[in-house]
């Protein structure tokens, strides 16, 4: 829920094709949890995930981009216009870490 | 003779100061750093377009914020800052750096790492539901994204953050349902005159009370956690808890704060090589150092909360002095007074730090409470029955045979988040005390590595 800093200029993003709309400034994360309850499901108990230290240690809150790279939505500034998957990509390369 | 090749791992106030303690000695340190933007977590940047003012942000630390941002930006053109860049690996007295120019080696002769902390979690019965941050992730999200984590939010667990977060929530007309502290009122008085070490510090503490008492926000001390309810679709509905008279009390919610101080980010160290000691006020395994910022291993130097948490006055003041000691140990000239008030600050921390350690105990003994279906380790649903299975029919006894045989502690966190919480399950079911169960073993690289920037080496 946003309490502040409202009036940035609107950007767009696709989440699994549907658009959502964000503000310049916003994380992956920021953008994605103001359009909707959580970032991906857990490939453990299935439940829903919405991200947990913010800082980049947990990486709970990993998604995709639709070409298959994997990113942290905490830590990944969105741009207008980018197209993300809440699931792996089934064509993009097998995730290493 | 060639300039010394000195490197710093780690921006925040700690990083920060120690950088421009070597530039005025003439010396351009390598300054690599995982953000975007120096200051480290308190004094974390909101992003360019964002226009709330440093008091905003800050609070009563809003000049030390801006002197610490203005300190670092002075030195532009004397450092060889990389941000955006992570040091996921230390080796041979090498580096190995993962960030936007892709991979890279860096040999150097002095090491300072000032990697500072993250939060310390106990686990509870459904943390895992969506809508559950720890304390700094919910901090963060005010700081650097002016966003709640929820409409309606649960603070639970213990410790300075706990009462902070809260209060900056409050102040920002987010919704606080609660403040609910594992901690009792008597240990709190117990912790006083360690407290006064730092007394600007301990005033600061007791007006963030006063601020969330005006704001109506019930606050309940010496609770135990009982569970965070939610589903798998919808994420956190409320929390419950039983309060210190024992009986159950539960408040609705969207979303919960947890977290009971912090842990230092140790991984580099010990990769590096130092050696590590265990620290019964705190319950947890440290690197060793001596009072001017050495480790055990030549040439590789500790500052900041990385090391031991002292807070962020402590680590300006550790940070330049770990700086000062470089500079000395390499041959430098360096003041005397400067080293001597800098020892003196961080003395009064770690008494300080004594006193919070007392107020806000991590509740260790609360494991064995925790019920066989409560998720244990986060990344990949072990439970803390899975764990204790685990130990009766293996033995396995030690941190990393535990850890081998459960998975525990080899998810994507590598154990920041459950690693401490199973030590003391271990230590519980075994019989033994915690120390004896050793600490998980970090492993490089110490964070996993974008895939973007794993497939290629140096273009
Ligand atoms: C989320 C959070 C919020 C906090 N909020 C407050 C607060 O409001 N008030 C308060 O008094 N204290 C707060 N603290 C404690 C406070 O952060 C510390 O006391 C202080 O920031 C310590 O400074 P430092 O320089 O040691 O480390 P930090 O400020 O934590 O800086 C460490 C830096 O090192 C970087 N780093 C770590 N590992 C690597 C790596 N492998 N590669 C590259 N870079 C790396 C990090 O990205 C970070 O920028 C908070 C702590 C956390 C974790």
């Amino acid at each position: 829920m946003r309490v502040a800093e409202a009036g940035r200029s609107p950007i767009t993003l696709f989440v699994d094709g549907i658009p959502a709309a964000a503000l310049a400034g916003d994380t992956l994360m920021t953008a994605m949890l103001i359009a909707n309850r959580s970032l991906r499901r857990s490939e453990f108990g299935g439940e829903a995930r919405a991200g947990f230290c913010l800082m980049g240690a947990c990486q709970d809150c990993w998604i995709w981009t639709e070409e298959g790279d994997r990113v942290r939505a905490c830590s990944t500034p969105a741009v207008d216009g980018a197209r993300l998957s809440t699931r792996q990509p089934a064509t993009a390369w097998p995730t290493r870490s | 003779m060639a300039d010394p090749v000195v490197a710093i791992i780690g921006a925040g106030p700690a990083g920060v100061r120690a950088a421009a303690a070597l530039v005025a000695a003439g010396v351009r340190p390598v300054v690599i750093d995982e953000a975007m933007r120096a200051g480290g977590q308190i004094y974390r940047r909101q992003p360019d377009g964002f226009t709330r003012s440093y008091t905003d942000l800050y609070g009563s630390e809003a000049d030390r914020a801006k002197a610490v941002h203005d300190c670092f930006d002075a030195l532009h053109g004397h450092v060889d800052y990389r941000p955006q860049t992570l040091a996921w690996n230390i080796s041979d007295r090498r580096i190995f750096t993962a960030g936007p120019d892709g991979q890279q080696v860096l040999p150097f002769d002095a090491l300072l790492l000032c990697t500072g902390a993250t939060d310390r979690l106990m686990p509870v019965s459904g943390w895992h539901w969506a809508g559950c941050y720890s304390l700094g992730g919910a901090q963060i999200a005010l700081k650097a994204q002016a966003c709640a984590i929820g409409r309606r939010t649960v603070f639970m667990g213990s410790g300075p953050l706990l009462y902070l977060v809260a209060a900056q929530y409050a102040k920002a007309g987010a919704e606080v349902a609660a403040v609910l502290d594992t901690s009792s009122m008597s240990a709190s008085v117990a912790a006083l005159p360690r407290l006064l070490a730092q007394p600007a510090t301990l005033r600061v503490g007791v007006g963030l009370l006063r601020d969330l008492r005006r704001a109506g926000v019930p606050i309940h001390r010496g609770i135990t956690p009982v569970e965070i309810h939610g589903d798998a679709d919808r994420g956190v509905s409320g929390v419950t808890v039983r309060t210190s008279r024992g009986d159950a009390l539960t408040i609705d919610c969207d979303a919960a704060a947890m977290g009971h101080h912090l842990r230092p980010e140790t991984q580099l160290a010990e990769l590096a090589g130092c050696d590590f000691a265990f620290d019964a006020m705190v319950r947890q395994w440290l690197p060793v150092r001596d009072a001017d910022g050495r480790s055990s291993q030549p040439g590789v130097y500790l500052a900041g909360d990385g090391a031991r948490i002292l807070g962020a006055v402590a680590a300006e003041a550790a940070g330049e002095l770990a700086a000062l000691t470089i500079l000395a140990d390499r041959g430098y000239r360096v003041s005397d007074t400067a080293r001597q008030d800098a020892r003196q600050a961080v003395a009064r921390a770690r008494r300080f730090a004594e006193g919070l350690a007392r107020a806000y105990p991590w509740p260790h003994e609360q494991t064995s409470a925790l019920g066989d279906a409560t998720i244990l380790c986060r990344c990949e649903a072990i439970t803390v029955g899975d764990l204790r299975r685990t130990i009766a029919e293996t033995g396995a006894e030690e941190a990393n045979r535990a850890k081998a045989f459960s998975r525990i502690g080899m998810g994507r966190c590598q154990g920041r988040y459950c690693g401490l919480a199973a030590a003391e399950l271990i230590a519980g079911a075994v019989g033994t005390p915690v120390e004896a169960v050793g600490r998980l073993r970090a492993a490089a690289p110490v964070k996993p590595i974008a895939i973007g920037s794993a497939g290629r080496c140096d273009r």
